[in-house]
């Protein structure tokens, strides 16, 4: 199965691109103390708002920060959020949708009137009611943006399951007295996950940009620590004078954000059997 | 087809009760609350002040005490005072309301008329240069952060070129202008705003009416169509397009939350005063009474998108209130 999405996927020359430049930001981020040629945080008053030279390439900050390196550890704090905040929503989208397609009947109607009642919500108004309550922090904003985006995961997975818990191999593993919890996990969510990949693809580039907006309104990632969001945040004040302090961050969300969303579509096409019967 | 619209009415009820529930938690559950906030703020506020602010709003009561409370004025449309102005909640979200959507409804009219001839182009073209291209410019409009776009757009368009004011939505002198004049001028202030969101709006449409085509164009019928000698644009435009655009009606209610949440960064950065900015600063200065307020009646709204589009959907197509009924 992999290897056919792989072969699928590999002749996609937009989704390979886009993998590629995934994989160079993430090696960046992990990597970030290694790459990163001068501590994020470490202030120059001798060299402020300098414009992009040799040994600032993408120039410095109102404090005489290296935005290169802010940058590179700004990917990190943008890409953790992203990833961790996926991967909540994904947990808790699962586990909903599984429930309700398994059990079906009363569960699943509250469930999903539940679901329904999320989706009613314009995302962006949750998510700024809770952090005006709690302090916006990484941690909180990971959370909140997970707490608030796992609807259409679980809405997949309780189709998948529903038309999967009627097959064979799902009665016959019921059959030889499997309890729920290992058929659920076992036997039919392994079968149910591919549109939770594509979906998931597509959720880090969602809460990539959440978080950049939220940090634009300066509700995101406090400073000092950097993120994308936050050094366009702070550098829109002198969009003027040093365009750079705008420019750079803003294009390093759209390239990760675009190159996430390429491969989210690369792999829908590639793990929908409709295209498949189309080609020669 | 009025059953159908009464059964779908009835679903709404307690669809909204749930809204209500989720907003009431939502802000309730925070530690200390809504007043401890408040008087956190200053530090001179003694106990009996947090007592007596307490018992104003009510909130010495167990919660589902205030649940209900809350509810029953809710009901009513009374959604209390705001905590920074004393203006009613309700006033400030009615007066807001209709700029925010006139801002969305222009979006959305501007993303059918281009997402959806773009997304039907590419799929008869598929694979196509064509495709490639408007692939690529609508997944860039998606994946830009639009705030980003809007500082820049503000800078190029109204400061380096001058040609197009960058805040607000009409200008100071507006009484005083004549008809014509006036709406000159709403769309000079409107271009960059509307502009913005469509563009990033664009994706989800373009891309599924690109889908829904490419499958439509493989169905039995449009074989037929081909081989009882159609004109290729008669066979797209009569006979594959009605089948393709049925289902976009409910995509475009699906687009009603984004669109309006979206509208808290829109209008903070060109300080429009419509209902996301108000969200904004009432989130900025904990004014809980208008938070409540304007969740419980944005979602709302994405209810009545929704039920609209539900509506309309059933209208156009009639499988799908037969197969409920």
């Amino acid at each position: 199965m992999i290897s056919i999405i792989w072969k699928r996927v590999k002749n996609n020359r937009t989704a390979v691109i886009g993998l590629s430049v995934i994989l160079a930001i993430g090696v960046l981020a992990v990597g970030a103390p290694l790459f990163a040629p001068y501590d994020s945080s470490a202030i120059d008053v001798d060299n402020t708002l300098a414009a992009p030279t040799w040994s600032h390439p993408l120039g410095t900050d109102e404090l005489g920060r290296d935005i290169l390196s802010r940058m590179i550890w700004g990917g990190r704090v943008s890409l953790k959020v992203g990833f961790v905040a996926v991967g909540i929503a994904i947990s808790i989208g699962i586990f909903i949708g599984a429930l309700a397609g398994f059990y079906g009947g009363i569960i699943d109607s509250l469930l999903m009137r539940f679901v329904d009642m999320m989706l009613c919500f314009p995302t962006f108004f949750l998510i700024l009611a809770v952090i005006a309550i709690v302090e916006p922090s990484i941690t909180t904003i990971m959370i909140v943006i997970g707490l608030t985006s796992w609807m259409d995961v679980s809405r997949l997975v309780r189709a998948e399951i529903l038309t999967l818990k009627e097959r064979d191999f799902v009665l016959a593993a019921r059959a030889i007295g499997a309890r729920d919890f290992r058929v659920i996990f076992r036997h039919i969510l392994p079968n149910a996950l591919s549109p939770v990949f594509v979906s998931a693809t597509f959720g880090v580039a969602g809460a990539i940009l959440t978080e950049s907006g939220l940090s634009f309104l300066g509700l995101g990632v406090q400073p000092p620590d950097p993120s994308w969001g936050n050094i366009l945040y702070s550098g829109k004040d002198y969009i003027l004078t040093a365009w750079w302090l705008s420019v750079f961050p803003g294009l390093a969300i759209l390239i990760s954000v675009l190159c996430y969303n390429l491969v989210g579509e690369g792999l829908r096409d590639a793990l929908d059997p409709r295209l498949w019967r189309s080609e020669k | 087809m009025l059953s159908y619209i009464a059964r779908r009415l009835v679903l709404m009820i307690p669809l909204i009760f749930g809204i209500t529930l989720i907003s009431f938690l939502v802000i309730h559950l925070a530690p200390g609350g809504p007043v401890e906030v408040e008087t956190e703020m200053s530090m001179k506020s003694s106990a009996q002040a947090l007592e007596n602010l307490k018992k104003l709003y009510g909130l010495d009561k167990p919660l589902h005490e205030q649940y209900i409370d809350w509810l029953q004025r809710f009901v009513k449309l009374d959604f209390g005072t705001s905590f920074t102005d004393g203006k009613k909640v309700l006033g400030k979200i009615t007066e807001r309301i209709p700029i925010t959507l006139t801002i969305n409804l222009l979006s959305l009219l501007f993303i059918f008329c281009i997402a959806v001839p773009i997304g039907v182009l590419s799929a008869t073209r598929q694979y196509s240069l064509f495709d490639r291209f408007t692939t690529i410019f609508v997944f860039v409009g998606f994946s830009t952060p639009h705030f980003w776009l809007a500082l820049l757009c503000q800078i190029l368009f109204g400061m380096t070129l001058g040609w197009l004011p960058i805040s607000g939505f009409q200008s100071i002198d507006v009484t005083g202008m004549g008809f014509l004049e006036r709406v000159w001028d709403w769309t000079v202030h409107l271009i960059l705003p509307v502009g913005i969101g469509a563009f990033a709006g664009m994706a989800g449409l373009s891309r599924y009416s690109r889908s829904s085509m490419l499958e439509v164009i493989r169905q039995d019928y449009i074989r037929t169509a081909r081989a009882k000698g159609l004109r290729e644009s008669q066979v797209i435009i009569r006979h594959a397009l009605r089948n393709a655009l049925m289902p976009i009606v409910t995509i475009i209610g699906l687009a009603v939350p984004g669109l309006i949440g979206g509208s808290v960064i829109m209008e903070t950065i060109f300080s429009i005063p419509g209902m996301g900015q108000l969200f904004y600063q009432s989130t900025m200065s904990r004014d809980y009474p208008t938070i409540m307020g304007v969740l419980v009646i944005g979602a709302v709204l994405t209810l009545i998108g929704n039920f609209l589009a539900d509506i309309s959907y059933a209208m156009v197509d009639p499988r799908i209130r037969i197969s409920k009924e």
